[in-house]
């Protein structure tokens, strides 16, 4: 027998690394090079109609113009509003969904089913749905509030300011309060009933029991659905192109509406690519925030039962 | 600290009662078992009691308020669960001290009275750990503590021990009668084990299908069963209980072996009587192996089968004409299967129940 030693790839130690390869490879094409890629282009006056203007190395001029540029940040605030207040009603709205669902004693799964059914349907579509609700000529709510003698103008759902920013909450609302139900709902299955009892006993009022015992169990289900949700909502873009564009004169200005805007519209690439990377910041900040909460909120659950 | 008192109390789920009219009055510091197999209603009374299910039809009372319509938080009550029941996300310290917060006392009374609880059950050193972090007997150690800071009127305790191992079990049951001693207060204790219902109860309540079958101290309840249910459910091992017949003031077995009629019943049974005969197994004994007592005996000569040695004493598996029953022998010796003994029937201790009726034939 001869002491040959098999070809390197054949080696035992070498097996885990050449079947990770594929993987690898994948990740390496798909995500990481156009990753660095967008981010070389940042460092770049790049514009998607002058393709040499790639090599045109502006250094951090990119991100100096972000920080002194006040349409930027007023979509960053705006989205961090719309954020806010979309995460928070979400949770209100799909903890007390949770609960009467959790309460009634037949037909809950159906009612689980149907839940579900406005996630099942495309942003976009969803987007095109609203903006015929809301819109102040043809919509169906200025058509029923006029019917009902309720106003008697056409009211600029899309138009307004503040109203514009209500109606694409209420979309965005509309479209992901079952995310929160579904996994509060979960969560409420999965309570043990034994200290709901104990605490019943122990003094508590409906209220208090809510609030000391079946909340504390629900906070990590909750942080899941933040986690989930805040990554939706921070990238939020289809709702809002189709319902309203951004506009009117930017009156509904997302930062990834923003983006879109200078990257395709305006065609600065470079531009836009160094806006997405100080978003992704936000995104960032919002998961790991609510990771944490999510970690801690873990560690005890273990003495559940 | 109060009376609690149960009157024609029913528990009807839809059409289903489970509970059948129950009658109790369980006096001030009283230590209260109420005992019996699954599904025969002692846990629901336990929660009716506590509140925690709605009372059909008649009417509890603690101390001079009757409580059918008060949610619990206002009876005034504490309730140590099967399962432990503590609040996951509260370490010991905000377990112990969660009732007093939500009866808004002052913090300074609440670790007062929070320390106190932990002295008593010796939890000083885990009171900032989270309940993941305890073993089971702790974990009880610390819903008892629960029960004891709020110095309610009285404790419910629903089958504390079922989840413990064996040897944690009677440790901790000699632990709640202490405890008992010490925080006097009216008990009402759920369990299936009839031991935890001996060794703890003042009065123990045996319960059968929604049904009190009988109320009486320990002694009261193993030494005068009123019944076949009460006399098989009560000591281990069970008392024999063997189908017979009064013939000429003899009980006659099938298979034709007799014993006299104990004398304190015989005005109690009638000629041609269906009797069922009641014998624990400490009063059928090996002579000479025997507890010293007098009293009235008889003799039969039995063959022995199987035997299981205990240490102090031994069971004996034999027979009484074709009916398996088992004796003891206190003080044992090797016995070889197949080996003929001659038995003590401790008569004054033996038991004669009216078949028909399952019912003890003295004077109840």
């Amino acid at each position: 027998m001869t002491d040959r030693r098999p070809p390197f790839w054949q080696r035992e130690k070498y097996t885990p690394y050449l079947l990770l390869l594929p993987a690898v490879l994948t990740i390496l094409f798909v995500v990481l090079l156009p990753l660095i890629f967008s981010l070389y282009t940042s460092f770049t006056g790049y514009r998607l109609i002058r393709p040499e203007s790639l090599w045109q190395w502006v250094g951090l001029r990119n991100y100096e113009r972000i920080f002194g540029d006040r349409d930027f940040w007023v979509a960053f605030g705006r989205t961090v509003i719309f954020l806010t207040i979309a995460l928070n009603l979400e949770f209100l709205l799909g903890l007390g969904i949770a609960l009467l669902i959790n309460k009634i004693t037949w037909g809950q799964r159906t009612l689980r089913t149907i839940m579900m059914f406005p996630m099942m349907f495309s942003p976009i579509l969803v987007g095109y749905q609203f903006k015929f609700v809301f819109n102040d000529n043809i919509g169906i709510l200025n058509n029923a509030l006029q019917a009902l003698g309720l106003s008697d103008g056409a009211i600029p759902w899309l138009v307004d300011k503040y109203l514009a920013n209500f109606a694409i909450i209420f979309a965005e609302v509309w479209m992901s309060t079952s995310v929160f139900a579904i996994l509060l709902l979960a969560g409420l299955f999965a309570m043990p009933r034994d200290p709901l009892e104990a605490a019943k006993v122990d003094g508590c009022n409906a209220w208090q029991v809510f609030r000391h015992i079946t909340l504390p169990f629900l906070m990590p289900f909750v942080f899941i659905a933040m986690t989930i949700r805040s990554l939706d909502v921070a990238r939020a873009y289809d709702i809002v192109d189709v319902m309203t564009g951004g506009g009117p004169a930017g009156r509904t200005e997302l930062l990834w509406t923003l983006i879109a805007r200078v990257g395709y519209d305006n065609a600065r690439m470079g531009q836009a690519n160094a806006m997405a990377y100080v978003s992704i910041v936000l995104s960032i900040a919002f998961t790991y925030y609510f990771f944490t909460k999510l970690m801690a909120a873990r560690r005890y659950m273990g003495g559940a039962d | 600290m109060a009376d609690i008192s149960l009157k024609g109390v029913v528990k009807r789920y839809g059409r289903t009662e489970v509970v059948h009219g129950i009658d109790l009055d369980i006096a001030h510091n009283e230590f209260v078992v109420l005992v019996g197999p699954s599904g025969c209603g002692k846990s629901t009374t336990l929660r009716m009691i506590a509140g925690l299910e709605d009372i059909s039809d008649g009417a509890i009372s603690i101390g001079p308020r009757v409580v059918n319509d008060l949610p619990p938080r206002k009876r005034n009550i504490s309730m140590v669960f099967q399962n432990y029941a503590l609040y996951p996300h509260m370490t010991v310290r905000e377990n112990l001290g969660f009732g007093l917060k939500i009866a808004k006392q002052s913090p300074a009374e609440i670790a007062r009275r929070v320390d106190e609880a932990a002295e008593i059950l010796g939890l000083g050193a885990l009171m900032e750990r989270t309940p993941a972090e305890l073993s089971g007997g702790q974990r009880q150690r610390v819903a008892m503590g629960r029960a004891i800071v709020r110095h309610p009127e009285a404790f419910l305790f629903d089958e504390p021990l079922s989840n413990l191992d064996a040897k944690l079990r009677v440790q901790m049951r000699t632990e709640i009668k202490k405890l008992h001693r010490t925080v006097k207060t009216t008990v009402v204790y759920v369990t299936h084990d009839q031991v935890e219902a001996m060794t703890l109860a003042d009065r123990i309540v045996v319960m059968k299908d929604g049904h009190i079958e009988q109320v009486g101290t320990p002694m009261e309840v193993f030494d005068h069963p009123v019944n076949t249910f009460v006399a098989s459910f009560i000591g281990s091992p069970p008392m024999n209980l063997l189908p017979a017949r009064i013939s000429d003031g003899q009980v006659v077995f099938a298979g034709g072996t007799g014993l006299p009629v104990p004398t304190r019943l015989a005005d109690r049974v009638r000629d041609g009587q269906e009797v069922t005969f009641g014998l624990r197994p400490d009063d059928l004994t090996p002579q000479g192996h025997g507890i010293a007592r007098g009293g009235e005996r008889a003799q039969l000569t039995l063959e022995v089968g199987l035997s299981e040695l205990l240490g102090t004493e031994t069971i004996l598996y034999t027979r009484i004409g074709d009916q398996e029953v088992q004796g003891k022998m206190f003080g044992p010796r090797d016995v070889a299967a197949g080996e003929r003994l001659t038995f003590d029937v401790a008569l004054d201790r033996a038991h004669l129940f009216d078949t028909v009726t399952g019912r003890s034939v003295r004077r109840l």
